[in-house]
Parts: C-alpha cells; structure tokens; sequence
C-alpha cells in the first residue's frame, strides 16, 4: 500500500493530540506502521504512545548538536507503544525565535533521512491555528493527503475549523491537498452533533465521527497512556477503533473544502443558539440590570 | 542638444520619456510616468519638475535602489570608526557590505578602528528557529575581549530579525550595564521602507535614542563650534571640508559620520551650529539637535568653487565679523587655485553634457561644479529621493533638464543611448553598461576609487577626473577602424 500522510489540525487544547494518539494506538490493530511527526514546539504529540513525559526534539537536539545536519535519524526517532515511530518537531520557548521555520527544518530532515521510509502512515500534529508558513507545511505540496480537522460545539472550535479549511483551500490545487472529515470531540455543547454535522455540510465534507467525552480519556492520560493501552476493552477505546477504520476507510475520499464567510458562519452560530444577536445580549443584560436593581 | 546657455531641450525631453512609457505595460506607464519630467520655471520664477518620489519601486523593473539596512549600516553607522558594527543576521548582508563605502578613517584598523572590518552573526537555521539573542550577547562579550580599545557596538537588523522578533533592545540593555558601554540596537531590517531611505531615518533616530538621550559628555565649549553632519569622508571629503571650515575659524566639534567617533557624536548637542551636507540622510538628527537643544542647522554645497563660496559666505554669516572677514579671505586665498583648475581644464571640457543618476545629495550638488567647468547637466535623478529633495534641486539646474525618480535600468539606458551625453556619472551597476555603449562615465558615489571631491582641493581632483573621462583617447577608437565611414 502506497503511503498515506494525514495530519491532525484543530483549535488549541480541543484534544488534537489525544484523539490523534488514541486512533493511531488503534490503527495499529489494523496491521498499520505508523510514524508520528509532532509539529508542535510543546511536543505532546507523542507521549501517550512512548507512555514518557516529553521527547527529545529534532530542533532541541539540532541545536545542542550544531545543526541539524549533525543529527542522525536514530537520535530523534523513539519507538513506542506496539512499535510506532515517534518523532518531534519541537521549537523554541514562547517569546523567541520562529517556531515555524522549525517545523520546516525538521520535516525537511525527517524527509531527507529516511524517516519515512517503511512505514503505512505518517501522522502530523500540528499545533493549533495555521499562523504562518511553518505550520503550514504539513498541508503543502507533498505532505499530508487528508487533514483531520478536531472541534467541538465550542465558537472558538468553529472558527478555526473554518480557518484551517481556507488554509486547505490555499493548497488543495497546488498540492492536492484534501479535507479528510471532521472529528468531533463532545464538549457537550447544545445540539452539537447537529452544529458539527451542519457546518462538515458548509465545509464539503463530513463529520467523520462524534468522539464521546469520557473520563476514562483522562485517566488514561495521566498514567501518560491511550485508552487503547489503558483500557482496552473500554467502550471508549471501541469509539477510537471506529474513527480509526473510518480515516483507514477514507484514503483518496477527502474533499476540496468550500470554507464559509464570517457571516455565514456567525449566523450559523446564531442558529444554533452558540452566539446571540447583539439585540438579544443587549436585551439579556438589560434584563439582568432590572433584576438586581 | 543644448538650446542655449540657460536651457536644455524640454520639448525633445518630453519626447524622450514618452518613448520611454510606450514600452511599459499600461499599469506600469502610469506609474513610471508620474517619476518622469522635465524642470520648468514659472512666470513667478519659481522651478519645479513635478515628480512624484520615496514610493515603492514597479515590480519588474530593474531599480538600482538599496535597502533599509544599506541606508543604516552603509551609509549612516558603519563610518564611525571606534564603534563595532554587528552585521546581524545570515551571512549576506554583511559579506556583501565589507569594507563599507570607501569611508576614509585615521587609526589601525582591528585596534582602534574597525570601519572595514566585517563582523556578522551569520545566523543558521538554528538561530532562526531559536532566536539569536543568546549569540548576540556571546558576540558583544567577544567583540570586548578581542577588540578592548572599542567604544561601543551597533547591532545592525537584517531581515530575519525583524521577522522573528529578536528582542535586540533587551541586549543591548543589558550589555550596555555589564560593560558600561554604548550598545546600540539598530532595526533596520531590509525589508522595511522602499529604498535605503528609511534605513537612514532609522539610523538617525537610532542615535538619538541611543547616543544623544544618553549622552553625558563633557565639553568645554567654544563660540565657534559647529559639527560638519553628513559628509561621509568618501574618498576622505570630510577632510578638504574641515579644513575650510578651520581655515575661516570655526573650530569641528564633531564629524558625522566620516572618520566619526562615538565621543563626537556625544557631543554634538555642544555645538552652536550644525552643517548638514547630505541633507536626506542626517536632516532627522539636525531636525532633532534644533528642536531639543535649539541648535540651528545649515545646508551647506561644498563641490565646486561658485557653491564653495557661497556656501562659505552663508556659513560665515552664521557668526561674527571676524568669520565673515575670514571666509572673503579663504575665498580669495584659494582663488588662484580655482583660476589654475579653470584654465587647464575648462577648456578641455565646456559645453560637454552630462548625465548623473546617483544618491542623496550629488544629483543636484554636484550639478554646480559642472557648472563651474562649463559643463552642461542635462538629465539627473535621485535612487531615493523625498518631494523636499526635488524642492531643494531644481534650482541648481537649467530649464528642461531631465529629471527621472527611481530610475529603472531601461529607462537609464535609453536615456543614455537617445541623449548620448558626453559624461555620465552613476554607479558601479551602470558604469560598464554605459562604456559599452560608448559614452564616458565615472561613478559618482565612490568617485570612482579616486577623491576628494569636495573643498577646493578636492575641486581640482574632480576637475582632472573628469577630463580624464571625456577625453580619455580610447574613445577615439570606439569605431572599428574597418567600419569608419
């Protein structure tokens, strides 16, 4: 089978890199050799698997090294749980530098030493909002074929779906780049199912699965594990094997995405009860001053 | 194609850049035309010419404008001499940049002077994805143990820093209290602006802040002190200059910055007087000194002998009796001088016309020492000029002479070709371009490896280079002899 690349994108702290973890681990029960690239500079995208706390990154160690062509694949590529191959991105602490030309610079040197050579999937976790180039790359020429977008019932989670399928929009004549689907991870949100599965509507493309919230999610991530290790018989593990099948079902299914303005996306939001019209909040706090007046 | 002594030919002029326009794509055209014209004279006797000038080069055209960093490092700050100056960013800029613009200095380079040295960070990736500030401190500690007799370090932004937001202020900051010297953080990353303009505004605010707001410098003042701003000792012409100013009593305080020191610089609040020569790249920190510290300002022309007097004059009246007695004494002092140049060399060369596209100040300085050897400007433009510039040229020059802003390599080329001058006077980039095709030229920002140019001594220097240009035998031979009609 030919490789396939996807890529994990989503607002921050939506669970990008539990859920991509979590459908990785059950990947693997598919007969698949994963390779994960965390694209990150917190470089969380791997911990799960490798059951540790941080990984040595491709930029810390380039940079203790001399450069990065002083680094040797082995140095930055750990295996972890069921032999999947870990690496990540990393970058600079917040304030400094360019977090962004350091994704560049560690796909690039992942590329070039064979990193990916040998394997059925490569996944990218790319942290929250496309907010350059850099961050861009995993959706550029060449790279991922499908893009998973992770969101909730959440406003905020919305935009950046909304965003990042423009981002895909930019590439997808250029590189061929698609929009896999949608993966809803609950908030428990009003009519979030309905809100999720409406906008994948707007977006060309679908909602690929509804991810319920579960603490056992949790659980498992503080004794740094996926459910699938920790709780395999889990019925939460059992939602990751869905999602997994499905993404494994959808190679060469991805869409081009028809993003919407921010009109349509506000009156969608004010549709589905997320966002009030400036009449409606006014009229709500006047309502509140007389009640305590 | 000069009508008579007092006038170039407008009508044929305004032909030439028609023709021009015609070739650009009509977007273009629209553009270019507006940088474009002729100098005209009003009823009311006052001349213009009507371009527009300091907006961004149209793509696609070969401009021969620099950038931000060229307008601080080049031209500003890497002059003065006893300060480091850190080429801060990938290796390019700096290497590209070694050795500066033939800024001449007095004192041993690597000791005390560093003026030609190249210093650079030269970043790596590494540095790009993690930020230099931490190398940049190992600079600066380094630069202090190597080069002890420095008194200070100029951290001059290529384009990475501003792109990734080094907190160079930080470092320089806190350098400046460890060591207790004057670092100074310059952001003129590259790609701010439209020409090296900019980087020359940056640069001047950058000593300001930096330099002037901090200075605590002592000095015993005098009433004749004045600093000469803006002469960048090309060639060493700060030096010719200096000595006239002496010469009629005035005692230089500070020299800006050719053959500068971080102390004149310092100190320069101190004087009663600021002459500015380039007026572009220093009128910032005159503008500044006037405002902060009430010290008028003065331009002043100094390349041949008609500007040289009357710039001496305008200086002299700035003070006393005394001076004003002094500068009618220099003048006739170096009258003999002047009439020895005039004969040999006026001869030889009036009535040949030239062609000069150069920088800040020359377009229109320069114009005046042609004058002088009965020389005829009849087209001149400026890389990177603002509207003051045209304000402060046109006077200098005859009715219908060509002006064109931001000059593109075709638009020169044609202008050369069509109006086939006698002499052109530009850069490096156009220098060969232009012998090709037959015509003399000398490059008029590092007067061609040769100067001074300015004062009376420098006069004479020009006058001979630029005989020794226009009259060179090979251009005898530019015929092939088999093709001779």
């Amino acid at each position: 089978m030919a490789l396939r690349q996807i890529a994990f994108y989503g607002k921050g702290g939506i669970g990008k890199s539990t859920t991509s973890q979590n459908t990785l681990a059950a990947l693997v029960e598919l007969d698949q050799k994963i390779l994960i690239v965390g694209c990150d500079p917190k470089a969380d995208s791997t911990r799960l698997i490798l059951n540790t706390k941080l990984q040595d990154t491709v930029l810390h160690l380039a940079a203790k090294a001399g450069s990065v062509e002083d680094l040797e694949l082995a140095d930055v590529m750990k295996i972890g749980y069921q032999g999947i191959k870990c690496t990540e991105a990393g970058g600079p602490e917040p304030g400094v530098g360019c977090a962004g030309r350091g994704v560049i610079t560690a796909i690039n040197f992942l590329e070039e030493n064979g990193a990916y050579d040998g394997v059925d999937y490569v996944s990218y976790d790319v942290l929250g909002d496309v907010v350059c180039g850099g961050f861009a790359m995993p959706i550029r020429e060449n790279k991922a074929q499908e893009i998973y977008i992770v969101m909730s019932g959440e406003m905020m989670a919305l935009y950046a779906a909304n965003n990042i399928s423009k981002g895909i929009l930019k590439y997808a004549h250029s590189g061929g780049v698609r929009l896999g689907g949608l993966i809803c991870n609950e908030r428990q949100t009003d009519r979030e199912l309905e809100l999720a599965e409406a906008l994948a509507k707007k977006l060309n493309t679908q909602m690929i699965h509804f991810v319920p919230r579960d603490n056992i999610v949790q659980h498992a991530e503080l004794r740094r594990q996926t459910v699938i290790q920790y709780a395999p018989d889990s019925k939460q593990a059992d939602e990751y094997r869905q999602l997994a099948k499905k993404i494994h079902a959808n190679g060469g299914k991805g869409t081009i995405p028809t993003p919407i303005t921010m009109e349509e996306l506000e009156d969608m939001l004010l549709e589905f009860g997320i966002m009030k019209s400036d009449e409606q909040a006014l009229a709500e706090l006047e309502a509140k001053e007389r009640a305590s007046a | 194609m000069s009508l008579d002594d007092n006038s170039n030919d407008a009508a044929s002029y305004e032909g030439l850049i028609k023709e021009v326009l015609e070739q650009y794509p009509e977007k273009a055209a629209k553009k270019r035309a507006r940088h474009l014209g002729v100098v005209k004279t009003d009823d009311a006797g006052a001349s213009s010419c009507g371009v527009k000038s300091n907006v961004k080069s149209v793509p696609g055209v070969m401009t021969i404008r620099g950038c931000a960093y060229a307008g601080s490092k080049g031209v500003v700050w890497g002059p003065v001499k006893d300060m480091v100056h850190i080429s801060h960013g990938p290796v390019g800029c700096g290497q590209y940049s070694w050795s500066q613009r033939r800024n001449y200095f007095t004192g041993t380079v690597g000791i005390d002077s560093f003026v030609t040295m190249q210093v650079t960070s030269d970043f790596q990736e590494r540095d790009i994805v993690f930020g230099g500030d931490k190398n940049l401190e190992k600079m600066v500690d380094e630069l202090n143990v190597m080069f002890p007799l420095n008194n200070g370090i100029t951290i001059q932004s290529e384009c990475p820093i501003g792109l990734i937001g080094d907190d160079i202020e930080a470092v320089a900051k806190k350098k400046n209290k460890e060591t207790g010297k004057t670092i100074v953080p310059v952001r003129c990353e590259g790609f701010r602006g439209v020409s090296q303009s900019l980087g020359h505004h940056i640069a001047n605010d950058a000593v300001r802040d930096w330099v002037l707001e901090k200075s605590k410098a002592e000095w015993e003042t005098g009433p004749y002190d004045v600093n000469l701003v803006a002469d960048y000792n090309i060639g060493g012409d700060a030096w010719p200059s200096r000595k006239l100013l002496e010469e009629i009593g005035l005692r230089v305080i500070g020299s800006w910055s050719g053959d500068a020191t971080l102390a004149e610089m310092e100190r320069a609040p101190k004087a009663k007087l600021n002459l500015i020569h380039c007026y572009r790249s220093m009128n910032y920190i005159c503008r500044y000194m006037e405002e902060k510290h009430g010290i008028p300002w003065l331009e002043y022309n100094f390349f041949g002998p008609s500007q040289i007097a009357a710039s001496l004059r305008a200086i002299a009246a700035q003070f006393d009796d005394t001076i004003k007695a002094n500068a009618e004494k220099v003048i006739a002092k170096y009258q003999p001088l002047v009439d020895a140049v005039l004969a040999k060399y006026k001869p030889r060369l009036e009535g040949k016309r030239v062609m000069l596209y150069v920088g800040g100040l020359r377009p229109r300085h320069v114009a005046t020492a042609y004058d002088d050897l009965g020389m005829n400007v009849v087209g001149t433009g400026y890389e990177f000029a603002h509207g003051d510039d045209y304000q402060r040229t046109t006077h200098y020059l005859k009715d219908g002479t060509l002006i064109y802003d931001d000059v593109s390599g075709f638009e020169l080329e044609k202008f050369i070709e069509t109006i086939r001058p006698d002499l052109v006077g530009s850069g490096i980039k156009e220098k060969y371009a232009t012998q090709k095709m037959g015509v003399p030229f000398r490059q008029m920002h590092s007067w061609d490896y040769s100067g001074p140019y300015h004062g009376y001594d420098g006069f004479a220097i020009f006058a001979r280079d630029m005989d020794m240009a226009v009259n060179a035998p090979v251009w005898s031979k530019f015929k092939a002899p088999w093709k001779a009609a």
